[in-house]
């Protein structure tokens, strides 16, 4: 076990080298740099840019210097935790992620919270009453759910909430709290716009989920020690709960991992359909407006945190079935 | 124990079983034939048999085809053309088709002309029907010309009205251009960039699966390596990261095809994982060894007898992957990432629909939204009933 945990992670170091490279690649392919279009921004608004100022901004990027001179600075930066700076807000990468994550978390981790009590449920009950005409009503919703793009969503809950209930559903805050500390009004007032994004943001995992779900519980089910099981005279639900709803949570507990990426990119079109302070809008203007070290900086936390949330589904499956073994020469 | 005549021995005759189990043999060998059918039917016959039972797949696979016979006809089928605009009707209700007039019943339909006006209160622009004339659908009609399919010149479309009045089925947008009609343009766009996008990463999964799963050693470890680290970066992100990179001075053919790059960079990874863990299985099958060990040669048994074995399975998750494809291109679209006007797909008209506003004041401008998921849904309905069917003996 502890060898298996020991590849896994030794594993992890060349591909996060990859990563970075594939990271780094893809923020230099637009054409041109921020330098550049920060000088015509300048010269449009008449002002003269400081020429000392330029060059400070030119040596800490090096820009002239080579591809792989860039790459190492910026990957130096970011092993001693200093993502740089963000051209457009002029502020340090740092601090402009941080103060959205925690938001980007609550919300993310709602969502989960929210696809699971959903989506268990309602796929035991497909798989148990299988052909039923609940079975067919969730799985049509379910389908639906898929196939609705979670901005559409985003904008008919939008106007339901205009129209029927009179509120604002955009943002997270009132307007009253947007800026105020943390306090216990706040918090209420964050419960109080959380539902619309987490069921928005939910909808389309909560469907896949109760497919899954559904799917691998059918197969369950028609093995034979549940019959066998059964024979002996358990009683079903508890016959159910604990044998096969157990082995076909698997793939929940293999997606859970999947949270950690998703705290980061948090529903993108969503976010930006509802004017949320996440992570995800700060994303998509980082990247049109080819704020590299921004954009660079969060497509490389994603895809570390893609890894390190695989690693972790992988070390809860290995716990949770026994079956699966990683490594060879290990049964 | 012949010398008894009961019953039970002469059940243990196969001769006397048919009379005893079934008193008029007619019948029985009308079931014999029947099942003569069955047990003779190829496999593709019976995949479609199987396929036929799933009610929903063939509904959706009918429906896909409309859609996609509405892209390829679309010049001919859209009341106009594109890029016709007439800003006096930006933003325009949709009209109603009706046959009731004040003057009674008529058999053609027709729509009455919309005017617009001032409101004097809050000064926004709304329209009012003038019911004091109708405008009768004309069929076949001959009005803006057009090339059809960029190549033949012709002006008849499917429905229109006379010269003056106008026919927007689904409204106009800010620029009043008939919606409906650019739906119909977008099929084109949105169901093509599926197809395409789709096909690359068939190729590219089932060349680059084909290969790993069956040199295997350390080709096989670097090529699961790179499929991991692509697919450790999430979807939508790592589209977004890509689609921006397409140069702004790429004409739209250009950046039609980035998309469809961009759309088939993920897609392969998956595709080329299933080949891989199917090749590998099934290298282990009997069969295959029987080949083996007859002297065939390894392309003959990957092409003969592996690949149609996986075959069947492919197609299910293509056809899965094509509605992806759809929503992310949508999905790009609308962020302003993906496709840019002139090109007109789904998500691009949406774009029009991105704040609260203009879907409060003119819901219409998310019809398009419709289309979509009437799209995506049918193509997952026809890869669940394909997903049953590709394995027709499983009961």
């Amino acid at each position: 076990m502890l060898t298996v945990i020991l590849r896994r992670v030794l594993w992890m170091i060349p591909t996060l080298f990859v990563i970075s490279i594939i990271s780094f690649t893809i923020i230099q392919l637009p054409p041109g740099d921020y330098l550049t279009s920060y000088l015509t921004a300048l010269q449009e608004t008449g002002e003269q840019p400081d020429e000392a100022e330029l060059a400070a901004l030119r040596e800490r990027y090096a820009i002239d210097q080579p591809f792989y001179i860039q790459y190492c600075k910026w990957m130096g930066g970011m092993l001693r935790g200093d993502m740089g700076m963000s051209f457009e807000w002029n502020r340090p990468v740092n601090d402009l992620i941080g103060e959205r994550l925690l938001l980007t978390m609550i919300i993310s981790i709602a969502t989960l919270l929210f696809t699971w009590a959903v989506a268990i449920p309602i796929g035991i009950f497909s798989a148990v009453k299988q052909y039923s005409w609940g079975d067919y009503l969730f799985t049509f919703v379910g389908f639906v759910g898929l196939a609705t793009p979670n901005f559409l969503l985003a904008l008919v809950f939008m106007y339901v909430g205009y129209r029927v209930l009179g509120v604002s559903a955009g943002g997270l805050f009132s307007p009253q709290f947007q800026n105020a500390p943390w306090s216990l009004a706040r918090f209420m007032d964050l419960l109080a716009h959380l539902w619309i994004p987490v069921i928005v943001i939910g909808t389309a995992g909560t469907a896949s989920l109760i497919r899954v779900m559904r799917g691998n519980l059918l197969d369950e089910l028609r093995k034979q020690y549940v019959i066998t099981a059964q024979a002996k005279g358990l009683v079903y639900w508890k016959l159910l709960l604990k044998y096969p709803v157990r082995v076909a949570m698997n793939p929940l507990v293999s997606t859970v991992g999947w949270v950690l990426p998703n705290i980061v990119s948090g529903a993108v079109i969503t976010a930006v359909v509802l004017g949320l302070p996440t992570t995800g809008p700060l994303l998509l203007r980082a990247l049109m407006n080819q704020d590299m070290y921004l954009a660079g900086s969060m497509v490389m936390m994603l895809a570390v945190l893609t890894v390190i949330g695989t690693l972790i589904s992988d070390l809860l499956l290995m716990w949770l079935d026994p079956r699966i073994r990683y490594g060879k020469g290990e049964s | 124990m012949s010398s008894q005549p009961t019953s039970q021995t002469m059940q243990n005759t196969p001769e006397n079983k048919a009379i005893l189990c079934d008193p008029n043999p007619d019948e029985q060998w009308e079931v014999d034939e029947q099942s003569m059918q069955r047990y003779t039917a190829g496999q593709l016959q019976m995949v479609w048999w199987k396929f036929r039972k799933h009610r929903m797949a063939v509904w959706s696979g009918l429906i896909i085809l409309v859609l996609y016979l509405m892209g390829m006809f679309c010049e001919f089928l859209a009341p106009y053309p594109l890029e016709t605009r007439d800003v006096t009707y930006a933003y325009a209700p949709p009209q109603r088709i009706r046959f009731v007039a004040e003057d009674g019943f008529h058999l053609r339909p027709f729509v009455y002309p919309i005017k617009s006006m001032r409101d004097p209160v809050t000064l926004q622009r709304v329209y009012v029907e003038d019911r004091s004339r109708i405008l009768p659908l004309r069929f076949f009609m001959q009005a803006d010309p057009y090339h059809f399919w960029n190549l033949i010149p012709m002006n008849r479309h499917l429905v229109g009205v006379e010269e003056g009045g106008t026919f927007f089925l689904l409204g106009t947008d800010s620029l009043g251009r008939d919606l409906f009609s650019r739906i119909l343009y977008g099929a084109r766009i949105s169901l093509t960039i599926g197809l395409i996008g789709v096909t690359m990463s068939f190729v590219l999964g089932l060349i680059i699966g084909a290969i790993s799963g069956y040199y295997g050693g350390w080709i096989d470890n670097a090529i699961q390596r790179v499929i991991e680290i692509i697919r450790s970066f999430p979807a939508i992100p790592l589209w977004m990261a890509l689609a921006a990179a397409l140069p702004a001075t790429w004409s739209p053919l250009q950046v039609y095809f980035g998309i469809t790059i961009v759309l088939s960079f993920i897609g392969w990874t998956g595709l080329a994982r299933q080949v891989r863990g199917k090749i590998l299985s099934l290298r282990e099958e009997d069969y295959a060894t029987a080949a083996k060990l007859c002297g065939t040669s390894e392309w003959r048994i990957m092409t003969k007898h592996l690949l149609p074995a996986f075959m069947s399975h492919i197609v299910v998750s293509l056809s899965l992957a094509v509605p992806g494809m759809i929503l992310g291109e949508t999905a790009l679209s609308f962020l302003g990432l993906g496709l840019r006007p002139p090109i007109t797909s789904w998500g691009v008209l949406l774009k029009e629909a991105q704040n609260i506003q203009s879907v409060a004041l003119h819901p219409w401008l998310l019809t398009p939204v419709v289309f979509v998921i009437i799209a995506v849904l049918s193509f997952n309905f026809v890869g669940d009933g394909l997903r049953d069917a590709a394995d027709p003996y499983s009961r």
